[in-house]
């Protein structure tokens, strides 16, 4: 890959979520990045970071796939995924999944060091400002988990999307609580999940925003689908959707209009 | 205590429908944590507090046999005597025979959560010797025959007109006959019921906080003063401890304190503090005049050296309960077992085994929370994530579980053909989905649609759709 000093290369993580349910989400991550002077790399051997392995206690699948993404992702200046919780399972948990294995370890470790969450490397690596957007809209933000604890992303998206003109910000109640998705916890533990669902959609849609944005389509489905159950009328979108101004495609769970 | 963990998903229903629980638990929030976060605000070193905190636990757990050696001898030099407990059963068998030797008929009770992990109340009951719990809380519960639904309160789940009830029933056999509604009718009706039982009892029997090594002192925190009557009254004091709950010093002790009723109450500090050193002494005006300390190791020490030995830091402060979603839509009983929230889906597989727990260590988003609050920085997610892996390498985890996630993993580690079981998955739902961009419901995915829509995916995956881009392009 042949490179300019000015741009950086990115491998995009495009998730396997993004991958199957939302590819306006890589296509709106790719064009901010272009924006910002990246190339954009998207290696075809990748599937999913394991999470769904991981969470449900099954190490040794784990670790297979962990090597793999490791394999996959091998020699690239930056890998970025939309989303928190990828980028956290590849950061924070492939090296301790590897722990006891040193040459593994190195390698993993390696990874972690040059891997972001989107929004946070957009602020906090490219220090970069998205093309003037315009938006005249309301949008409260969800905190997603990982996002926030894992990769301590929680101004940089807010003051990304402060940047987008005549778009106002409206803070939900107890936004740092989790909506109840967690992977596989949501269909295993249905009933707590929609409870803690519920909660979460009470504080968002006593905001009265028109749209719900977060970093994490895990979290936006889960959302989005409650939202949608009851009922309520608001735009569920990924924030990288938000910041590339691509607002008019219909948000999660929206139908034809 | 009987365990009940195993039917956690039928207690989180049942809870999850009983509104009383369900407005008494949102309060959880406003209560406990909103004070918390005012409390730890205000004290700039709270995070230097917390890294001292680790250290301290730490350097005990690892020279753990010193310190309890030492804090014996201290207690022996004091006029005490220490009783060192393996299981539940010799712990009981001990507080027993001390009864039995002061000739005691009631005994008085501080709150104690190593008391409910060994039933003793019950067993007390069946010696004929009759246990009178004085925290306002275990009263209430006591007098309900139920059991704590919360470590710092107890009777978190009771409403008060549950109380109000409960007081107007059970205290009519002291003339007590008029309904009391006001909590602070209530809570003086509880006292001058209680009043009488402190001056009858024959034992007073306390947990501790902390014991002290250096001085050979227990250190009980509480809120209402009862620990204080409990121990000082009666003429014989036991208390009952697990080993990890030693401190080299004194100044250790309060270095903990001040973490422990900011993080479980968002107090600055408790309102009583009580240190008992030893039996009373000959110029002494009041205070027992027979000292013992239980000391309960239960299977503690087990997890030494193992990668829970951080459990043993637990200062049993409800943090993490407090900040947890879970526990907060479940409440305490659901968990089935002495400890709820985060800490009992982390100790409690290793108290009352993985079989029975299992459901524990899985039912959390490991939204990461309670490991941000707890004060003694124990990585609750880690430890449960530990657990999940238990019981999948010892086939604990349910066969349908273990072969969906092997059938996930299958594809997932096959590139091509995961591309093509993804294209067909995807554009399956769209499909289904048609106009309305969204599934109402899927057999297949019943745990999903119960309570929520599924977006259906937007189309070609973004794979496909990059691959015929990349091809246009060249
Ligand atoms: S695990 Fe931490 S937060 Fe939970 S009770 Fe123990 S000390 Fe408190």
């Amino acid at each position: 890959m042949s490179e300019t000093p000015e741009s950086k290369t990115v491998a995009l993580f495009v998730t396997c979520l993004v991958d199957i349910n939302r590819p306006s989400v890589a296509f709106a991550a790719i064009k901010l990045l272009e924006q910002a002077g990246c190339t954009i790399v998207v290696p075809d051997t990748q599937t999913c970071c394991g999470q769904p392995a991981y969470n449900s206690g099954d190490k040794k699948s784990t670790k297979a796939i962990a090597a793999a993404v490791i394999e996959a992702f091998k020699g690239f200046q930056y890998v970025v995924a939309p989303s928190g919780s990828c980028a956290g399972m590849i950061s924070k948990h492939y090296p301790e999944l590897f722990a006891d294995d040193p040459t593994m370890l190195v390698a993993a470790e390696e990874l972690a060091g040059r891997t972001y969450e989107l929004v946070a490397f957009l602020s906090d690596v490219l220090n970069h400002q998205p093309a003037a957007t315009a938006l005249d809209a309301s949008l409260t933000y969800h905190d997603s988990c990982s996002s926030l604890r894992e990769m301590k992303v929680r101004d940089q998206p807010r003051a990304l999307l402060a940047s987008v003109d005549g778009l106002e910000i409206r803070e939900a109640e107890d936004r740092e609580a989790c909506c109840g998705f967690g992977g596989t916890f949501c269909i295993k533990y249905s009933e707590i999940s929609g409870s803690m669902v519920d909660k979460k959609v009470d504080n968002i849609a006593a905001t009265k925003a028109d749209i719900l944005a977060a970093g994490d389509l895990g979290c936006l489905m889960n959302i989005a689908g409650r939202l949608q159950r009851r009922d309520e009328d608001m735009k569920v979108l990924h924030v990288a959707e938000v910041l590339a101004g691509m607002t008019d495609v219909p948000g999660l769970g929206e139908g034809e209009r | 205590m009987q365990v009940t963990s195993r039917h956690f998903k039928d207690g989180a229903h049942e809870a999850l429908q009983d509104k009383d629980i369900q407005t008494a638990f949102s309060k959880v929030k406003t209560g406990f944590s909103v004070a918390r976060a005012a409390r730890v605000e205000e004290l700039p070193e709270f995070e230097d507090l917390r890294d001292t905190a680790v250290d301290i636990k730490n350097h005990v757990i690892e020279n753990l046999d010193y310190y309890l050696e030492y804090f014996e001898d201290q207690v022996l030099l004091q006029g005490g005597k220490v009783h060192w407990c393996n299981s539940y059963a010799e712990a009981r068998d001990a507080v027993l025979k001390i009864c039995r030797d002061a000739d005691a008929k009631t005994v008085t009770k501080g709150k104690s959560m190593i008391t409910e992990e060994m039933a003793l109340n019950d067993f007390l009951s069946e010696n004929n010797i009759e246990p009178i719990e004085t925290d306002l809380g275990e009263y209430i519960i006591q007098l309900a025959h139920e059991y704590p639904s919360h470590i710092i309160a107890p009777a978190l789940h009771k409403t008060k007109e549950q109380v109000s009830d409960l007081f107007h029933v059970k205290h009519q056999e002291y003339g007590l006959t008029e309904r009391q509604t006001d909590p602070q009718a209530l809570v003086n009706e509880a006292r001058s019921v209680l009043r009488e039982k402190y001056v009858a009892a024959d034992v007073g029997i306390t947990g501790a906080n902390f014991l002290i090594a250096e001085t050979g002192s227990t250190v009980i925190v509480t809120n209402e003063g009862n620990g204080d009557l409990t121990q000082s009254l009666p003429k014989t004091h036991i208390a009952v401890a697990s080993i990890e709950k030693i401190v080299p010093t004194l100044e250790d002790a309060s270095t903990l304190m001040r973490l422990l009723a900011r993080s479980a109450t968002g107090q600055e500090m408790s309102v009583y503090t009580t240190f008992s050193t030893g039996p009373k002494r000959k110029d002494d005006i009041d205070g027992p005049a027979n000292f013992h300390v239980i000391l309960l190791d239960s299977g503690r020490s087990e997890l030494i050296g193992t990668d829970k030995q951080d459990l043993l830091r637990c200062l049993k402060c409800g943090a993490c309960m407090n900040h947890c979603p879970v526990y907060q839509a479940v409440g305490g009983h659901s968990y089935g077992w002495v400890y709820p929230g985060p800490i009992g889906a982390a100790l409690n597989p290793q108290m009352v085994g993985l079989e029975e727990a299992r459901h524990l260590p899985n039912a959390s988003t490991f939204c990461g929370r309670c490991e941000e609050v707890c004060p003694v920085r124990i990585p609750l997610p880690k430890i449960m994530r530990h657990w999940r892996e238990k019981s999948f390498e010892t086939q604990v985890t349910p066969k349908p579980e273990r072969w969906g996630i092997g059938l996930w993993a299958f594809f997932a580690k096959r590139p091509a053909l995961y591309r093509l079981v993804t294209r067909c998955g995807a554009m399956a739902l769209r499909l289904l989905a048609g106009k309305k961009g969204r599934l109402k419901s899927l057999p297949m995915m019943k745990g999903w649609t119960s309570v929520r829509d599924l977006p259906a995916p937007q189309g070609k995956t973004f794979m496909d759709q990059w691959k015929q881009q990349k091809r246009g392009n060249s």
